[in-house]
């Protein structure tokens, strides 16, 4: 959902040295296997002719395997349509640029919300499924989301949960029973991170009450902000992407984020741990959609295709670090990840799960201005 | 004259399409509603930000004169020192300018956190921690540190053409270092400060991602409101264009009142600061 380009980077690059040092070693051991060294798999086939069809792809920051399987240069190799790629780093700026119609887009990656929002404003392409056979595998209960219910607009993309970060050094395994309540806990003071976005933070304030993540009651939003400017004295700071940095370097005790996140934060400190509040959470989807004004939707349809393939979704799974919808891929990955409750959590956790709805305007106008007030 | 005309049109057109017209749609945004109808409403909103306006423009001006007490005397001693020390030194004041303005940024909140570096020097020799990051002084650092080559480059280039003649003239009426500076060195290098201080403090005052990465978005600075405004999930851009638009009309006072000061000192010589 959030992907960072500073704090990612760096891993990034470390993986890639660490797979290609493996990947010498590995021909070392093996003699001279050739093929296995020559990259993935689409190298070995033939060229497609060029069609003169050039997608436009925008899509969140460092969310797309651009290193090892290099996922769009595969996909004009096998087609011969062109990709141009472009990133952005959140749903609100995405929908900005696209409502200005500064720029043309086919395919773009919102999130559930955003997708609904698109959706009721009559942005997003029907899509023909009979051009996207791989959907078969995309997981059960991500079809006909809340968002849109009859899936007729959107294919999964990448899924995560939101749940809490703690340094076990510096956190009581007893006090995780407190569930969200911890991010409120006196004993922390100045050693809590918070969400530097009010979707989020109010999220958890409306949870920690017992509320949906998607009321549209003002009352449940004012008595979330009560909630938060009781938070603010234990806050040491509301961020978003510093929060691997502060995170690795013992900065804060406790931190809620996307679990997709967690591969990194703790591969860069073991002390790191995390958990999902047994109260309910936000359960988030980043889908796959096709602008409504696209002149290419049979191409755009054939890149998502693409996308949910097996070889293509598992490739992108390990590079992103965020959930896959897709089961065939998931069975692939290792299974330290494919079988992690924190990635995959089980039925009990995911049922007292909450997609985030599109608001209506009173509600987002309200959430806004109460956020500004909080941070005054 | 035609001539000379002819040769400022690119940035003629420049200035039209990329500084006057958005200007005029900053304008127009502030003053009218979603709708489109006329309305003073944003601009009444805005009361409710005065405090942050306040903290901005203190925290700007502190930052401005912090850059302005340090960049003195060095734009000085380098502009005195032998040409090719002179080039070494501006190279120096310039190399930090080609890294990315937002990684110096970050890694300058790695260097303040409890357990950052400066927090572990002082605690080999028994200090500390001393608590840095997310405080308002944290941003002014930030500040200083990111805009002071903006002070130092002007500061020089008007001193290097102080003649040491005159100086040393000033020296052999009597005149002690402090009547050199004061009656001598500050008249004449005015334009320089004036201009340090413009390229200071606007960008200071206006920023929004040191505030975020220093100050744990707990110092919010009127950039922050902004930027929320316009990327909140109800975004509002009237309100939004209307704070703009009273943030520049407070830097143009805040540049007026520098003006005002820069003539008389033209007129009276008088002393400036």
């Amino acid at each position: 959902m959030k992907k960072t380009v500073l704090a990612k980077k760096l891993p990034v690059f470390r993986a890639a040295a660490l797979s290609a040092a493996l990947l010498l070693a590995m021909t070392a051991f093996t003699g001279c296997s050739g093929g296995d060294t020559e990259g993935p798999e689409w190298k070995k086939q033939p060229a497609a002719e060029k069609t003169g069809v050039t997608l436009n792809v925008y899509n969140w920051g460092e969310y797309i395997d651009d290193e090892d399987y290099q996922v769009n240069e595969a996909f004009t190799h096998l087609t011969g349509i062109e990709v141009n790629y472009k990133t952005f780093d959140n749903n609100e700026s995405m929908y900005a640029l696209l409502s200005s119609g500064a720029a043309d887009y086919d395919v773009i990656f919102p999130s559930d919300y955003m997708v609904g929002k698109m959706i009721a404003e009559d942005r997003l392409a029907k899509l023909n499924f009979d051009n996207i056979p791989n959907f078969q595998y995309i997981d059960d209960q991500f079809k006909n989301p809340v968002y849109d219910p009859d899936n007729a607009y959107s294919v999964p993309y990448t899924w995560g949960t939101v749940g809490i970060f703690y340094n076990t050094d510096m956190v009581d395994e007893a006090d995780l029973q407190q569930d969200w309540d911890i991010l409120w806990n006196e004993k922390y003071k100045g050693q809590i991170l918070m969400f530097d976005n009010p979707r989020d933070a109010f999220g958890i304030a409306l949870k920690k009450l017992g509320l949906s993540m998607n009321s549209e009651n003002p009352d449940d939003w004012q008595a979330a902000y009560q909630e938060l400017v009781r938070q603010k004295p234990q806050v040491q700071a509301y961020v978003m992407d510093q929060i691997f940095d502060k995170m690795a370097n013992n900065e804060a005790a406790l931190a809620p984020y996307y679990s997709g996140d967690g591969i990194v934060m703790m591969d860069e400190n073991e002390k790191i741990d995390y958990f999902v509040p047994e109260e309910g959470t936000n359960r988030f989807v980043d889908a796959m959609c096709v602008l409504k004004n696209s002149p290419h939707q049979a191409e755009a349809e054939q890149y998502i295709n693409f996308l949910c393939s097996t070889a293509v979704a598992k490739a992108n799974a390990e590079y992103i670090g965020y959930s896959t919808p897709q089961t065939e891929a998931r069975k692939d990955l290792d299974p330290e990840v494919g079988e992690n409750p924190n990635f995959y959590p089980p039925e009990s956790v995911l049922a007292k799960t909450e997609v985030f709805m599109t608001l209506p305007d009173s509600i987002n106008e309200l959430q806004d201005e109460l956020w500004r007030q909080l941070k005054k | 004259m035609m001539k000379s005309r002819s040769a400022a049109a690119p940035f003629g057109i420049w200035m039209t399409l990329f500084t006057i017209v958005p200007l005029g749609i900053v304008v127009w945004y502030a003053f009218t509603d979603k709708s489109g109808a006329f309305t003073f409403d944003n601009i009444r909103a805005i009361g409710d930000y005065a405090g942050t306006f306040l903290s901005s423009v203190a925290m700007g001006a502190i930052a401005t004169v912090i850059c302005l007490v340090l960049a003195y005397p060095l734009a000085f001693s380098i502009s005195r020192a032998s040409e090719r020390a002179q080039q070494t030194m501006v190279m120096i004041i310039m190399l930090p300018m080609w890294m990315n303005f937002l990684l110096r940024t970050y890694a300058w909140m790695s260097l303040l956190e409890n357990n950052g570096f400066i927090n572990q020097l002082l605690g080999l020799i028994g200090l500390g921690p001393v608590n840095m990051i997310n405080t308002s002084g944290a941003v002014v650092l930030g500040m200083v540190y990111n805009f002071l080559p903006f002070m130092v480059l002007p500061l020089y280039s008007v001193m290097v053409k102080i003649d040491v003649r005159v100086i040393e003239a000033a020296q052999d009426l009597g005149a002690n270092s402090l009547q050199v500076l004061r009656r001598v060195l500050l008249p004449l290098s005015v334009p320089g400060i004036v201009t340090g201080i413009t390229m200071v403090f606007v960008p200071a005052v206006s920023t929004f991602v040191i505030s975020k990465l220093l100050g744990g978005g707990k110092q919010m600075m009127i950039g922050d409101f902004i930027e929320m405004f316009f990327l909140g999930n109800a975004p509002n851009y009237n309100v939004g264009a209307a704070l703009s638009l009273v943030l520049m009309i407070l830097i143009l006072i805040c540049m007026g009142i520098m003006n005002l000061v820069d003539k008389d000192d033209e007129d009276g010589g008088g002393l400036m600061v």
